[in-house]
């Protein structure tokens, strides 16, 4: 069942179209990965789809258009990630996850917040004040708080993405995106994840898009899409490319291949 | 100190406190001034007795009282005013004085002083002894809406841009006080000079009357603000995500701040760090959610410009310092202190 739809989804930012006719589905279970090199207009897609940029086209969640929803409903059933929350005020861990979930009342403990602040390993931190934490504790607060967001809701949830995994070391990757994956598969959520490490897209996407120069470059699943020429063809990239058994590919990058074309530094070369 | 965990001290305890704070607050700025009254009069007259010393009744019910109460909204006001602005800036520094509220308002009732008797006679006229205070008020909120309407573009309002819109508003409004100043009389001067310090001098029931009923509105519609306000620590785009019209909050708490304010410098003129340092505070003891910060504040703002007044009448007897001045001299210290102890946030 398809959660989200986007037909012919264009957006401008100061009159520059940074995202042009965009067609995309995800449907209830899917994680969809998104890639793409800095500046192909991925987050700005992103921002489309969490209501923050005007846009052309449609934007459908669960067969409705985004307009067509009343905020407080919306909330319940689209949640979003930003790449970077900032918090200067001194917030509890406590707090901040609790700013996601309205309905639960401050007397009474909320299950839910507890189980998220577990799976996410903050539970220890909860009256922490967050300006405190490190990097990596903030963004598994701010995707407990977002995952809690959408917990209660039955159906039609639509989980955004934009780099969830940038500021966690590799342990905490694995189970961020464990986690994500598990709210897809067991209940139901659509995923849309923009996530820049290759390797890490190709373990935990059911689906990938590219995207390049704010289009749609490539569409497939991850052993279709990761591929050395078309490595090359969008980022410029020069990589091998292994099958693993686990039944997706392992991206390898090689030495750059600027190195055998580029000229030799005029300045190096007096130097020696 | 006993705080928890989060170094916060616990709210119950803390409410009882100021409550305390501010019954002693009470009593004090009800008690000094030129006339002494005994505690037992005080007490007397305003469980509705029949006080000992016939004088009391009339200098509490007329002159004391109205004085108090207008003190406790005036600070109520201007506390909740900055723990809002600083939530919807995100910035622990953002003061009512910030979007222009307090210089439009000061302008208007400056130009009321100065020009009253030449070019804006007719409005004196017309208006009467409201002329001032109406003036004040106007003044205010229409600073507001003019930062409002220029931050507002395509049924988006920037808060950077808001914030910029009140720094030239301000500048603009204070060349123009400056140019009233300079035309003054020496007498227009000194009515003048006392206002731009900020006094509760004259307060009177006529006063409260016009006043209170837009500062007790703004501190009843600031609570519909505290979720929302938490949301846009995380951020203003956050606010939308988490399901709050982004615009109508912004919207609502701009007019409840302009209404606040414009009504409170309009009966008492400019008190500065009423708005700056309460909030901070407040955040510091028991922390920066809204729900918390916001009632605090303004109980805190309160009683805290009551004792300030009480103060202000006591140590220079029997004449009274301007309270503007006052807060200036007491606040502006003890936040360097703050700022010092990198406390600040």
């Amino acid at each position: 069942m398809m959660v989200l739809e986007i037909q012919n989804l264009s957006v401008s930012l100061a009159g520059t179209e940074i995202v042009s006719d965009i067609n995309l589905t995800v449907s209830a279970g899917e994680v969809l990965m998104l890639l793409g090199p800095n500046g192909a207009g991925k987050s700005t897609l992103m921002k489309a789809l969490a209501g923050e940029l005007p846009y052309r086209g449609r934007i459908r969640l669960a067969g409705r258009e985004l307009g067509g929803w009343c905020p407080g409903e919306l909330a319940r059933h689209r949640a979003i990630m930003p790449q970077s929350v900032e918090v200067n005020f001194p917030l509890t861990v406590e707090e901040v996850v609790a700013l996601g979930r309205p309905a639960a009342t401050r007397r009474c403990v909320d299950s839910v917040a507890e189980t998220l602040m577990e799976a996410l390993e903050i539970k220890h931190l909860r009256h922490r004040l967050v300006p405190g934490l490190s990097g990596g504790e903030q963004q598994r607060l701010q995707l407990a708080r977002v995952l809690g967001q959408i917990w209660d809701t039955r159906q039609d949830r639509l989980l955004l993405l934009d780099e969830c995994t940038s500021a966690l070391d590799p342990a905490h990757q694995q189970m961020v995106l464990e986690l994500v994956g598990a709210m897809a598969r067991e209940h139901g959520v659509a995923v849309l994840a923009i996530v820049h490490d290759l390797n890490l897209a190709a373990q935990f996407a059911d689906r990938m898009v590219v995207m390049k120069s704010g289009r749609c470059f490539h569409e497939g699943g991850s052993s279709e899409v990761l591929t050395p020429s078309l490595l090359k063809a969008v980022y410029g990239y020069r990589a091998r490319v292994i099958q693993l058994p686990e039944g997706y590919p392992l991206v390898i990058p090689l030495a750059s291949g600027s190195a055998q074309t580029a000229p030799l530094n005029p300045v190096c070369r007096q130097a020696s | 100190m006993i705080r928890d965990h989060s170094g916060r001290l616990p709210l119950a305890p803390a409410l009882l406190l100021l409550g305390a704070l501010l019954a002693v607050a009470a009593l004090a700025s009800i008690g000094s001034g030129a006339y002494d009254l005994a505690l037992m009069d005080i007490l007397k007259v305003v469980a509705g007795r029949e006080a000992s010393d016939p004088v009391a009744a009339m200098v509490v019910l007329e002159v004391r009282l109205p004085r108090f109460l207008l003190g406790f909204l005036v600070g109520a006001v201007l506390g909740v005013s900055g723990a809002i602005l600083q939530g919807l800036f995100r910035n622990p520094l953002a003061d009512p004085g910030l979007i222009g509220v307090s210089a439009g308002a000061s302008l208007a009732a400056i130009a009321v002083i100065v020009l009253g008797g030449t070019a804006l006679g007719g409005w004196v006229t017309l208006a009467g002894q409201w002329a001032l205070p109406l003036a004040a008020f106007a003044g205010g909120s229409g600073t507001v809406i003019l930062a409002w309407r220029i931050a507002s573009r395509a049924g988006q309002t920037a808060v950077a841009t808001l914030l910029l819109a009140g720094i030239a508003i301000n500048a603009v409004a204070g060349a123009a006080t400056g140019l009233l100043t300079f035309y003054a009389s020496d007498e227009e001067l000194r009515s003048l000079t006392f206002w731009t310090m900020g006094s509760l001098g004259h307060a009177a029931w006529d006063d409260l009357v016009l006043g209170a009923p837009f500062m007790i509105l703004a501190l009843m519609a600031a609570p519909w603000l505290a979720r929302p306000l938490d949301a846009f620590l995380l951020g203003e785009s956050v606010v939308g995500h988490l399901g709050y019209r982004t615009a109508t909050v912004k919207k609502v708490a701009i007019l409840v701040v302009g209404l606040g304010v414009g009504a409170a410098v309009a009966v008492s003129g400019l008190i500065g760090f009423v708005g700056l340092v309460v909030p901070h505070l407040v955040r510091q003891l028991l922390g920066a959610s809204h729900r918390v910060v916001l009632p605090v504040s303004a109980l805190m703002g309160g009683t805290l410009l009551v004792a300030a007044d009480a103060i202000a009448r006591v140590v220079v007897a029997p004449a009274e310092l301007p309270i503007g001045l006052m807060m200036s001299l007491i606040g502006g210290p003890f936040f360097l202190g703050l700022l010092m102890r990198r406390k600040v946030m």
